[in-house]
């Protein structure tokens, strides 16, 4: 066992690990962080994405015994209590997600996809989440749902996030009022 | 003002047809979920499989002493120790009185037929102590011949998967029109046709891939058993469960919490949940099982798998006068709950949206040594959609006219409907010119057909094609009885209730059980206008069999057309028996109120009125209602349709080949479907979306391919290609709207839709690019290495080769590196 101190979405954490540990079991077994999830053994699908000091990470590419002294941040960490991150209130808005399996991943990678290009186009976004798979949206409204968090984030509207995309979802944009924690 | 214009200002939006966002989004976009992997449980411990890695053998010796000294274990159990308990997996569908089933064990006892198939199961305190352990269980295998290639299975002396059987064929089914009496003699049909055109075509397997792997929980108390699975069918677990392993069904609560998508491959009894079952039993504590992504793409159901010869006949008009078909599907090693059925969901679609006098469908269900087939998104139907559609095309090419041309002289007109169909089906609605019309528009057809023209004259190597599928699908699965007539071992119906709580809040109770469809979303729109309460006053409830007691499930594209149909029915009984107890607070008679916007009042008295919410309080305090009803207003439905619903569409694809690579490249797709109507625009996009990806990953990227010796060489992420957003279009899609008949809401069913129209578009796009360089067919999926052999050496692009064949076509004229015969 080797002891090892993380601080994880803004909480700190001492614990004794098995040197093979690999981060992502040791934030859902030992942390009860089961907000971020396993979906394949050899690091394709990216459902496990994590932020580690602030880069995104396949959590199942890292051994716990790696993250000792480092900062890591999980879906359950990326807004603050009762908030969203401009990110996941796109996905909401743009459907950016069905069963929501691989949606904690596909967040997070999609984040720090926009921490190196504030405005992607579509194919920079198709591009930038290549190592995330989704087996239920197709994808699109995933890249819609990042143009529209892009702009928000760099202080616009979403305008333009569904370039010429013809859609019945475009018909009624309606707030959805059911969702109550909502960032302002 | 008028009073008519002032009631319409005050009456709410209809929530059906509004692009609602979801509710199930708000615990799933930031990793609140209760995925069934997330359970943990005091003194739970975890179970691992010990799989086979040869495809046939027979099983000499389990040595597992060592796994039972090893740290942490606590049970190893063999298939001889659970033999006399397991039973076998049930298959619900024996689709011929003669069908022959092999038994499916759970885990194997003294012969394996698959790699992958359980051979011993280790219970460890933690998930990799049992894994670690194992490692140390130590099988002997007496290896036979594996039966992997389906035309040799059926062939003359072939190996037997199961020796103990006569042959390799589980069942042969016919459907012959003229035999029905839906159509004309078929044989007859073809010896007076002009023109006969014959295919061979593949469809190759396909590995569901849900993003979830499977999961389940089991929890004994007492002689109660919990079990959380990752299902998309917990009520069917049950009665099955029950049926296997003498647990008493009244004893067993099944729960699917939150599910990360099936597309069928969680409609299934999965031999880890029976295992799972009869280890908590044993040891009477809580068990996990989760599985890795490899075990899910080895042991979990496949899906496709057919060899299908087609014949179709016509006159030198285009008027399409027969079709034949004859199927070899592959079952896989055993049979699973629906296997069997699967190539018959589709045998009556085979005709798709055409006008054939005759019809002949003949399918023999074959054994091979892989994982048994069964249920993946559209099940049958893309099968079919791809033979008639592909089938339409090659006519065409025959007859030198245009493919489109050739559909619309035999597509059933918009006012042949209801139109019944040669195999007997009566088709509800549609209109396939006007969904046409919309879809070509959407495209760009006239100015890609002149790109197309243009890079053909000037030898462009990046040529262009255009490729359709006209389809339509049967689904909203099932009218019961129809059901029975297909000796389905089950009903179609569906089941709901809704509870009205004191405080006016509203609790929805479906059969359904949603694993990303967004059904607690959709069925608040539709109990919002039947009650006339608001959207946010409605939770829904599946999913967990003491909660939702009924229900047949999440499949086949049916929740909404029968499942919806069911709650909107429970919501009517509510508003009837609400009626009565507003009339006795009113002081009214039944006849004279009136129910809007979820208030009773009585015609002609303004100011008379009582809302449906405080009813519900009404009947909870019951302090005054009449004296011969109950103090409810609590109600449910039970609906089972009469027929299914058809929906359609149309596709188009256009496709880039570069002959010099083999690469081909979506340049646009458009379709416009008819799915009835819509009750949340965002979520039938969102359905299109995807079961395009899936469609189109069937022509493009996925396979699960066996070697020689029936090792699964696509056995994780990195070999079986689920397409990224990278290796995806846009899409443009619209839909066009003729409600269904057949349920209240007019829904048609979307889940598969996508899936089942765009193989077929994807693949004749390809071929109507490359098709004046002489190809005929290319293979499934479209590999740059098929793609190229078939434009350079003719033929089909052949088998996608196992690594071994690669290695020995280095020195040969076919690998693609050494140029070829250009």
């Amino acid at each position: 066992m080797t002891p090892i101190t993380v601080r994880v979405d803004g909480a700190s954490y001492t614990d004794d690990v098995e040197p093979r540990t690999l981060l992502v079991h040791y934030l859902r077994e030992q942390l009860g962080k089961v907000g971020t999830v396993v979906g394949c053994d050899t690091s394709n699908c990216g459902a496990c994405t994590v932020h580690l000091d602030g880069e995104a990470v396949k959590s199942c590419t890292v051994l716990a015994v790696q993250a000792d002294g480092s900062e890591v941040t999980t879906i359950e960490g990326i807004a603050g209590a009762d908030q969203l991150h401009p990110m996941q209130r796109a996905f909401h808005e743009m459907h950016g997600l069905q069963c929501g399996y691989c949606t904690p991943g596909m967040i997070m990678a999609s984040i720090d996809l926009l921490k190196d290009n504030p405005d992607p186009s579509d194919e920079e976004v198709r591009e930038g989440i290549e190592g995330n798979l989704c087996r239920c949206t197709g994808y699109q409204n995933i890249v819609r749902a990042v143009r529209s968090a892009a702009a928000e984030m760099r202080g616009g509207t979403a305008e333009g996030a569904s370039n010429g995309h013809v859609s019945p979802a475009v018909v009624d944009t309606a707030a959805a009022p059911h969702v109550v924690v909502e960032a302002r | 003002m008028t009073v008519t214009e002032d009631a319409a200002d005050l009456a709410p939006a209809k929530e059906v047809g509004k692009a609602r966002r979801r509710k199930e989004d708000a615990r799933l976009i930031n990793g609140r979920t209760t995925w069934t992997d997330n359970m943990v449980l005091p003194g739970m411990l975890h179970i691992a499989v010990v799989r086979s890695p040869v495809a046939h053998a027979k099983i000499t010796s389990v040595d597992v002493s060592a796994a039972q000294q090893a740290p942490n274990v606590v049970a190893v159990f063999t298939g001889r120790d659970l033999a006399e308990e397991q039973g076998s997996i049930p298959c619900a569908w024996p689709v011929t009185p003669d069908m022959v089933n092999p038994g499916h064990p759970s885990i194997a006892v003294d012969e394996v037929n698959h790699v992958g198939e359980a051979v011993a199961i280790v219970v460890g305190r933690s998930k990799a102590a049992a894994q670690d352990a194992v490692e140390l269980v130590d099988v002997d295998y007496d290896v036979l011949t594996p039966v992997l290639d389906l035309e040799e299975a059926v062939a003359n002396g072939a190996d037997l998967v199961h020796d103990h059987l006569e042959s390799n064929t589980s069942y042969h089914f016919v459907f012959d029109a003229g035999e029905a009496g839906t159509g004309a003699d078929t044989e007859q049909a073809f010896a007076d046709a002009d023109v006969v055109v014959s295919r061979r075509l593949l469809q190759q397997r396909l590995i569901p891939a849900f993003m979830e792997p499977r999961s389940v929980v089991v929890q004994p108390q007492g002689d109660n058993f919990t079990m959380w699975s990752a299902t998309q069918v917990p009520h069917i677990l049950r009665v099955m469960l029950a049926m296997v392993t003498g647990v008493p069904e009244h004893k067993l609560r099944i729960i699917a919490p939150d599910v990360g998508g099936g597309f069928g491959g969680k409609l299934q009894v999965n031999p880890e949940e029976i295992l799972a079952l009869l280890v908590a039993r044993r040891l009477g504590k809580p068990v996990k099982w989760t599985e890795t992504r490899s075990e899910s793409l080895m042991s979990a159901h496949h899906g496709r798998g057919q060899v299908q010869f087609v014949d179709i006949a016509s006159d030198r008009e285009g008027n399409v006068k027969g079709l034949r078909v004859r199927l070899l599907a592959d079952m896989g090693a055993y049979l699973r709950l629906i296997t069997p059925g699967v190539p018959l969901l589709g045998a009556l679609m085979f005709p798709g949206i055409y006008k054939l006098p005759a019809y002949r469908f003949e399918c023999d269900g074959v054994f091979t040594n892989k994982v048994p087939t069964d249920a993946y998104r559209g099940a049958g139907r893309p099968e079919a959609t791809f033979a008639i559609e592909r089938i339409m095309d090659e006519l065409a090419v025959e007859l030198g006219m245009d493919p489109l041309e050739l559909r619309r002289k035999n597509w059933i007109g918009a006012d042949e409907f209801p139109f019944t169909t040669v195999a007997g089906l009566e088709y509800d609605s549609g209109n396939y010119e006007t969904a046409t019309r919309d879809a070509l528009q959407l495209l760009g057809y006239d100015e890609l057909r002149a790109e197309q023209q243009r890079r053909r004259e000037s030898g462009d190597p990046v040529q262009l094609g255009i490729g359709f599928s006209t389809f339509t699908e049967m689904c909203g699965l099932a009218p019961s009885r129809v059901l029975g007539s297909l000796a389905y071992g089950a009903g179609g119906w569906e089941a709901a209730s809704i509870r009205m709580l004191p405080t006016g809040k509203v609790e929805v109770v479906t059969g359904s059980t949603p694993h990303g469809q967004g059904h607690e979303t959709a069925w608040s729109q539709l109990v919002a206008d039947q009650l006339g309460v608001p959207f946010e006053d409605i939770e829904v409830l599946h999913g967990d069999t003491a909660v939702a007691s009924k229900g047949m499930d999440t499949y086949g594209s049916r929740s909404l057309v029968v499942g919806g149909t069911a709650v909107v029915k429970a919501a009517e009984k509510v508003v009837a028996k609400a009626r009565t107890i507003a009339a006795h607070l009113l002081e009214a008679s039944e006849d004279d109120l009136e129910f809007a916007s979820g208030t009773f009042s009585v015609r002609g008295t303004p100011g008379a009125e009582i809302g449906i919410q405080e009813i519900a309080l009404a009947v909870f305090a019951a302090h005054d209602y009449p004296d011969d009803v109950e103090p409810s207003i609590d109600a449910e439905a039970t609906f089972d349709p009469v027929n299914f619903s058809f929906p359609h569409g149309t596709h188009i694809c256009a496709m880039e080949v570069d002959t010099e690579t083999g690469f081909v490249k979506i340049r646009k797709y458009a379709s416009v479907d008819d799915v009835g109507t819509i009750v949340n625009p965002l979520i039938v996009e969102g359905q299109i979306h995807g079961g395009l990806a899936q469609g189109i990953a069937q022509a493009l990227y996925e396979e699960a391919i066996y070697d020689d010796d029936g090792n699964l060489t696509t056995g994780t992420f990195v070999d079986y290609l689920v397409p990224s957003a990278a290796d995806l279009p846009h899409f443009d899609t619209g839909n066009t709207v003729n409600a269904a008949p057949g349920n209240p809401i007019g829904a048609k069913g979307v889940g598969e839709a996508g899936c089942i129209a765009s193989t077929p578009a994807v693949v004749n796009a390809a071929l109507d690019a490359v098709r004046h360089l002489g190809v005929t067919d290319i293979r499934m999926p479209l590999t740059p290495e098929r793609v190229w052999r078939a434009i350079h050496h003719g033929g089909d692009g052949g088998d996608r080769a196992p690594a071994r064949t690669n290695v020995q076509a280095v020195d040969s004229t076919d690998a693609p590196s050494t140029g070829g015969a250009r």
